[in-house]
Order: structure tokens, then C-alpha cells, then sequence
């Protein structure tokens, strides 16, 4: 499938996320608690030639618009991407991604020992630095790999 | 937040830091002058992990400012084993106390007991966190001895998960200071502090060896290595001893060098080395009663103040 067919392929109502980096489809569906179980209409489109990314993912998913919760994760593992929100066939809103300062609630504290992970009535706080984030609790710093460390419901 | 909790070392200011060193100087000085200063109020002890001398030095600290205490008792005891969480603990004693001091086992335990609680806290340490009253206790110490600026000092041992080592050196960026950190690869400081102070534009060497920087050194901080950090005995003996320090390590220092040690020591100071003018260790856990003093002074007039 290509490029064009993809943007063609309209849906009525719902987001598109495109230039997500080739291979993070599914930790974005991951971050949506997208798993097909809720019935609506998911497509994904992996490895899809790109002439800026040579290679990238698309999501497409209907009658869902993404919170802002969801859109601040999404700019720590798909930087790249844009978020096109579709109504009635068209896109009414383009979104390029800005890092957000801080992530509350999405993502969770690697180290065992942070007292987010102890059972407490609180959300995780994450202070987005320029190469990573930082738990405001325990302050551990998670450079690398933050898709598995997304708090999925 | 509150302004008056103390969570972190990293709130600190120079001013902050100052104010209550200089408060602990004067009830050094003077101690009578303030026994009676909060003879109505009421500290909460609640410790989650056993720490006698910690828990002992802020009972003493306010009941010599004529308050007293409530305390918890020991987590076998209490609600925490029924599998009550720890926001609701905190919440059911601020009801009987006036400030609260926590010891808790996890990493972020005081910032988050902080966001429930209404009456000023104090951490007294959170798993391998920070321990800021020991810190301001550190601090008093160093001022006394060496002074706080134009120093050099080198922390020693346990850098990982020493949550002294972490409060101290945090604290020391407010001064001029050269900070020198001397441990094994495995125990060096964790990647958050190492990141903190290097923004602060901290100066930072790390070393192996204790040789390397010793005759420099105004101050030598020295924490306990813990057994359970190394997988075989072999190891942790070996460790331990190439950072302990005794009478001959300390030909090479300078004859004003203050050795200082958070205690308990185990093996890392020989006990010949007590007898010496290095020893500043005692001094320095007796001094926690004055700053521990000053510093709740400090937080109970505020409170009182807002009343
Ligand atoms: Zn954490």
C-alpha cells in the first residue's frame, strides 16, 4: 500500500497519525489502549515507503479523538509524527507534536522501589528532560525505551 | 505544596541552609534559652523502618524545645500491616501532631506523603532518596570544623544507594565547594544525582582510589559499603577493605583533615583512629539534637505563625 493509497483511503470520523518512526505502530496502539477490543475500526500500516522518513507507520483510528494525555506520550516515542483529526471525511486539525513538560499517569516508574509502585492512591509524574524523563518521586531518569514503560490499562 | 515541608536537600538554599545553622549555633550556645519555646506541640514519629538513632535525636530535639511526641511504634504493630497505604496513614496522624517526621523504605515516599498532608513534614529518609535533616546536621558539622567555602571534600563508600551521600553533595553545590567522589565502579553515583549536580554546575571528580585525592582533602566523608550489595563475601571483604581508612591511610592526609562518618561505622574506620583530631564523628551525631532543634523551631513558628 502506498503513501497515496493511504491518504485516500478516508475514514468518516476519527484521527490518522502519520510519520510515526517505522516500527512504534504498535507501542502508539499501546499508549491508546487500543486492542481491538473496544470495536472500533483500527488500521495500521507498517514499513510504508516515505520520501522524508524512508520508511514509516501509520495508524488510522475511527471515531476516536486523542487526549492530551495521550498526544504528550506519543511526542516521547513518535516525535516525528503528526495527529490529523477527521471529520466528516476531512482533516479539520493538524497536529505536529511539541514535547510536553511534564507526563502524568501514562507512563510508569522502573525502579521497584519508587513508592508509585507501592500501592499508593497516586499517578506517576514525569519531568520531561531534552533526552528523557524523570519521575518527580523517586527521580530515576529512563533515557532509553520509554514504549515499555507506558502504563497500559 | 507547603513551603516549610522538607523533602528533598535540593530546596536548600544557601539562605535556607544558613538560617538553621546559625539557629542550632545559637541553641548550642545556649540551650536553656529555648525549652519552652513549643511547649504545646506535638511531633509525629512515623517510621516504617527501624532507625532508633534518627528517630531518638528528634525525640530528644523536641522535647528539649518543651513539645512532645506520638509515635507510630513499629510497622509490626500497626495499621500498615492490615495493608493500610501509606497516603492514609499520614492522613490519620497529621490529625494528631503539629509536624510530622516520615522514614520510609521507598524512593518518593515524603513527596507523596507531602501532597496529602497539612501539617509541615519532615523526610528522615526515603529508601536509597535523600535524608535532608542529616544533611543540615553534615553541614553544621563542616562549618564547624573546616567551613563551608573555599573546601575540599571527599565522600567516600556507598555512593549509589547512600541517600546521605545524595542529600550532602546536593547541597554542597550552594557553597564553594570542590566535591570529590572515591568508591568502587559498582557503588559510584547513581546516573539522577550525577545528572542534578551537573546542572547545577557543581564541581565533580569521581575516583577509585582514595590516594589520588587525599592529601587535597579538608574534609573525608566516609559511609558504610552494606554487605548485601555484593553477591559473595569475597567481594564485599575485599571492597570494604580498600575503603576503610585507619591510622596509616591517614599519614598522607593533612594534619587538619575532619573525618566524618554519617555512623553506624562498621569496619570502614579503624577504632584507633578515634583518639585523633581527625574524629569528628561523634561531634557531628551529637550534633543532630541542635539542628534537629533548630530546625523543627523554625517550622512550628511558622506554623504558629500562620494559626
Ligand atoms: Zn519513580
Amino acid at each position: 500500500m502506498s503513501d497515496h493509497q493511504l491518504r485516500v483511503s478516508k475514514i468518516p470520523r476519527g484521527t490518522v497519525i502519520d510519520h510515526i518512526r517505522a516500527g512504534q505502530a504498535l507501542n502508539v496502539l499501546a499508549i491508546l489502549g487500543i486492542d481491538g477490543r473496544s470495536g472500533e475500526t483500527v488500521s495500521v500500516g507498517m514499513n510504508i515507503p516515505s520520501d522524508q522518513m524512508g520508511q514509516k507507520d501509520i495508524v488510522k483510528v475511527e471515531g476516536r479523538e486523542l487526549s492530551q494525555d495521550e498526544v504528550d506520550v506519543l511526542s516521547l516515542i513518535a516525535p516525528e509524527a503528526t495527529i490529523n483529526i477527521i471529520r466528516e471525511y476531512e482533516v479539520v486539525e493538524k497536529q505536529y507534536l511539541e514535547r510536553p513538560e511534564r507526563v502524568v499517569g501514562v507512563l510508569s516508574c522502573p525502579n521497584h522501589n519508587c513508592i508509585t509502585n507501592a500501592n499508593e492512591p497516586v499517578e506517576t509524574k514525569f519531568d520531561v528532560l531534552d533526552d528523557g524523563v524523570r519521575c518527580e518521586y523517586c527521580e530515576t531518569i529512563v533515557r532509553e525505551d520509554l514504549a515499555a514503560h507506558i502504563a497500559v490499562e | 505544596m507547603r513551603h516549610d515541608h522538607l523533602i528533598t536537600a535540593k530546596q536548600l538554599s544557601r539562605e535556607n541552609v544558613e538560617a538553621v545553622l546559625d539557629r542550632a549555633a545559637e541553641i548550642d550556645a545556649d540551650p536553656a534559652a529555648f525549652a519552652d519555646r513549643h511547649d504545646d506541640a506535638v511531633l509525629g514519629l512515623c517510621f516504617f523502618e527501624p532507625s532508633t538513632r534518627t528517630k531518638m535525636s528528634f525525640e530528644t530535639a523536641i522535647k528539649r524545645l518543651g513539645g512532645d511526641i506520638v509515635d507510630m511504634g513499629s510497622v509490626e504493630s500497626s495499621s500498615v500491616k492490615k495493608g493500610e497505604s501509606l497516603a492514609d496513614t499520614a492522613r490519620v496522624i497529621e490529625g494528631y501532631a503539629d509536624a510530622l517526621v516520615l522514614r520510609h523504605p521507598s524512593q518518593g515516599a515524603a513527596k507523596m506523603v507531602s501532597e496529602f498532608v497539612d501539617v509541615p513534614l519532615l523526610n528522615a529518609g526515603d529508601g536509597a532518596g535523600h535524608h535532608p535533616t542529616q544533611t543540615l546536621l553534615d553541614l553544621y558539622t563542616i562549618r564547624e570544623n573546616a567551613g563551608l567555602d573555599d573546601l575540599t571534600i571527599g565522600i567516600m563508600g556507598d555512593l549509589k544507594y547512600g541517600r546521605t551521600v545524595h542529600s550532602l553533595a546536593h547541597a554542597l553545590t550552594n557553597f564553594d565547594a570542590d566535591q570529590h567522589f572515591i568508591s568502587p565502579e559498582s557503588l559510584k553515583l547513581p546516573r539522577s544525582v550525577r545528572y542534578d549536580l551537573h546542572e547545577s554546575g557543581a564541581m565533580v571528580r569521581e575516583h577509585t582510589e582514595l590516594d589520588e585525592i587525599l592529601p587535597a582533602l579538608d574534609v573525608l566523608y566516609v559511609t558504610r559499603i552494606q554487605r548485601e550489595r555484593f553477591p559473595d563475601e569475597n567481594e564485599y571483604q575485599q571492597v570494604a577493605g580498600e575503603y576503610g581508612i585507619d591510622l596509616e591511610t591517614l599519614e598522607a592526609a593533612k594534619d587538619d583533615l575532619t573525618v566524618m562518618h554519617p555512623l553506624p561505622r562498621v569496619d570502614e574506620i579503624a577504632p584507633e583512629v578515634d583518639d585523633t583530631d581527625y574524629a569528628t564523628y561523634f561531634e557531628q551525631a551529637h550534633n543532630g539534637v541542635p539542628v534537629r532543634m533548630a530546625l523543627l523551631d523554625q517550622m512550628l513558628a511558622e506554623r504558629e505563625e500562620d494559626r
